[in-house]
């Protein structure tokens, strides 16, 4: 049977609608397009920023100029005119509301159409939001349960405000000004985004999640989480993301900096699920996020899991730095590629203790025309006696016009350590879709269960509500798919 | 239950494998198709419930009265169609139990039954287990996944005992067995034997109708059927072979 005809590769690939992309008609407070030394200081005015703030921001704008856009991605990204996007939107009355009763009404609707319960009945899921729209936070559940208990978890501009001896001695610990092109950029202009700090011995008794929703056009959107785990404690965060439908590409350029004290654990777990683009390629989010965490004491652990779906570019590595002794780093990664959809997505495990240990399971799904690559660095460096790597990739091709990549790089310096890579590339078959049909189930149950199943060593590493959504989204995500 | 008249269908290459199929099977009844290698058994069994890669050019399946052929594999399932695969796939990091149970509940919602909750499942799973002689740790693995061939086609019989098909076809479900299976492999399709429902054996050997005695043989050979007859058929075909079918043995 000539794969032309089979029904796996019938693509009519036209996703049944993006849910998610609809547009809140509300006012907004927004800087200027262009990109310049006043747009650094306008939004650093906006935000009431001090002082060092304010030179912290400037220095990486100053070295942002100096760099240029990366290259060795395997991506097709059409040039992005930085002087034309507007660097700040803030909802107008949302400016530091002290209650949700003060939350501009559009806004609380939006978020109820995402499915995101911000008010307190958010208890029953045992969930704490902080929800970012455009470039602020408008709102933080639980905010005073966790304060009873001395974990903060606040938008980033309040944490600057009322802690900033631990923003100042964290921010740019784990990711530098000048880290990379985005990075730097990041550090200039980013606007909001979430902070936590859970104190020493502190198991945090609830999910931490955080929302991120960009809805003025023309807008990039530049959140800096921050999440700082102090000794012996323990903290689960969710990030969630969507983005409503338009025309033209939107970036998106987050920083997120993870601190692991000794014996301290974080687990960040990410839905991603902005604007894919339409069918034919066209407009969706750029999402060139740099994301990373250090093991700064012995027997540290952080986790990453994601959940990749939307985005018309994803450009991702969310990374461990290993030093402290028997420090843990994890990533594990489910990317999905449909239509003309690209992802280049993966991450770095540096070890540098002794004993230190790191598992990377990333499954990549591609469909339509998607271009999927894995790129990922293990690096063992001299000091980092019998250190440990394995890692797992597998990817998953749905028709015969998407393509899957495996870019390992694997660097070792002591002679102790071991790294172990498997990959595995397969199809899904018009066998497997027939056999599942021919037991009742319809063609869309059929893919959605075969999927499932390829992404189960993933999926099971998310906190339980987060994983019956990823499992409904890649559902989603992959809607026309098969004919 | 099941008419077959004048059918005609192709592969993706042209070639014509069946060339005028026609065959009653009533409610109750068990019949058997034999013959040999490349006759257009496994084709028969695809064309009937409705496998990619297949085209009928000519003649009609009626199933229950109306068009078989006319509604999509998943919807002939549902109604009622089933089919033990010759070679079932493997299908990773599906949980076998959880397979079987999204298929039941498919099947029940179409008939309009509430679908079973994981604890009236696993009691009915449980029953059905003890039958066919299957361990429970079959049910927690992956779809196919790592079986013994003896394995994958208990799994096909434990699968069709539990969503109880009208129309049951297998397709050289004997293949590969050794006697014991092939014994609790029977075992399992005469339990599923009764008068509202019908079973269609595909098989190359006679050693299965030993188990399961059949109502009516027929030889399938170049396409179309050339002989019928009741179960004494098979020992006569066991004696001769195919040859006396023409070329096409």
């Amino acid at each position: 049977m000539s794969s032309d005809t089979s029904d796996v590769a019938k693509l009519g690939a036209l996703r049944e609608g993006y849910k998610y992309g609809f547009v809140t008609d509300i006012d907004s407070d927004s800087a200027p397009p262009g990109l310049n030394d006043d747009t650094v200081r306008y939004i650093s005015a906006k935000k009431h920023e001090p002082q060092w703030l304010l030179d912290w921001r400037l220095d990486a704008f100053h070295h942002w100029q100096t760099m240029e856009n990366p290259h060795w991605a395997k991506l097709r990204v059409a040039p992005i005119d930085y002087q034309a996007a507007t660097y700040y939107s803030a909802p107008k009355r949302a400016n530091a509301p002290k209650s949700l009763d003060e939350v501009d009404p559009e806004i609380l609707q939006t978020y109820e159409k995402l499915g995101i319960p911000l008010h307190e009945r958010a208890a029953l899921a045992g969930v704490a939001v902080d929800a970012v729209f455009d470039s602020v936070s408008v709102a933080t559940t639980f905010k005073k349960t966790l304060g009873d208990l001395g974990i903060i978890f606040c938008s980033f501009g309040e944490a600057v405000r009322e802690h900033p001896e631990l923003v100042r001695k964290y921010l740019g610990s784990v990711v530098p000004q000048g880290d990379n092109f985005f990075a730097a950029l990041n550090s200039a202009v980013f606007s909001d985004g979430s902070f936590v700090y859970v104190p020493k011995g502190l198991r945090c008794p609830m999910e931490l999640s955080t929302y991120f929703r960009i809805n003025a056009a023309k807008t990039g959107q530049f959140e800096r989480t921050l999440i700082v785990a102090d000794q012996g404690s323990y903290v689960s965060y969710l990030e969630g993301c969507t983005a409503p439908q338009r025309d033209e590409n939107q970036l998106h350029a987050a920083v997120v900096e993870l601190v692991a004290l000794e014996d301290a654990q974080i687990k960040y777990s990410t839905v991603q699920n902005w604007y894919p683009g339409d069918a034919e390629g066209k407009g969706g989010i750029y999402n060139f996020v740099t994301k990373r965490g250090a093991c700064r004491g012995a027997r540290a652990k952080i986790s990453w899991t994601q959940v990749e779906t939307g985005s018309a570019i994803t450009w991702k590595y969310p990374s461990c730095i290993l030093e402290g002794d028997d420090s843990v780093g994890e990533f594990y990664s489910v990317a999905i590629t449909n239509n003309y959809q690209q992802a280049d997505t993966g991450t770095k495990m540096i070890h540098l203790g002794k004993n230190t240990r790191s598992t990377i399971i990333s499954k990549g799904i591609s469909a339509g025309r998607g271009q999927n690559t894995y790129r990922g660095l293990v690096r063992m460096q001299p000091k980092a006696q019998n250190a440990r790597n394995y890692t797992q990739c597998d990817s998953l091709l749905i028709g015969d016009k998407c393509g899957a990549h495996t870019v390992p790089y694997i660097e070792t310096r002591n002679p102790t350590a071991r790294v172990e890579h498997e990959a595995t590339t397969s199809k899904i078959s018009d066998d497997q879709l027939f056999y599942c049909q021919s037991r009742g189930l319809s063609k869309e149950d059929a893919l959605s269960l075969i999927v499932n199943g390829f992404c189960k060593a993933v999926l099971k590493e998310l906190p339980m509500e987060f994983a019956v959504e990823a499992q409904k989204l890649l559902a989603v995500s992959l809607e026309g798919s098969v004919g | 239950m099941l008419e077959i008249k004048n059918l005609h269908a192709r592969i993706a290459d042209g070639r014509e494998i069946l060339k005028g199929v026609d065959l009653e099977v009533k409610a109750g009844a068990v019949h058997a198709i034999m013959g040999p290698n490349g006759s257009g058994k496994s084709t028969l069994a695809g064309v009937l419930t409705g496998k990619p890669g297949y085209e009928v050019t000519q003649g009609q399946v009626l199933y229950q009265g109306s068009d078989l052929l006319a509604l999509a594999p998943d919807a002939r399932a549902r109604a009622g169609v089933f089919l033990a695969f010759q070679y079932p796939v493997e299908i990773p990091g599906v949980n076998n139990m959880y397979f079987l149970r999204a298929a039941l509940n498919a099947t029940r919602k179409q008939r309009g039954e509430p679908e079973l909750d994981a604890g009236q499942f696993l009691k009915a799973v449980r029953a059905k287990l003890k039958l066919l002689e299957i361990g429970e740790d079959l049910l927690q693995r992956g779809v196919n996944v790592g079986f013994s061939g003896g394995e994958k086609k208990r799994n096909e019989i434990f699968q069709m005992a539990m969503l109880e098909p009208k129309l049951a076809i297998l397709d050289e479900t004997d293949s590969g067995l050794d006697i014991d299976a092939l014994q609790t492999v029977a075992k399992g399709i005469n339990a599923l034997r009764g008068p509202e429902r019908a079973v269609l054996l595909i098989t190359h050997y006679q050693r299965l109708l030993e188990h399961v005695v059949p109502d009516r043989i027929h030889v399938l050979a170049g396409g179309r059927i050339v002989k019928s007859g009741g179960k004494e058929l098979a020992a006569e075909l066991e004696k001769t072979g195919y040859a006396a079918f023409g070329d096409a043995a």
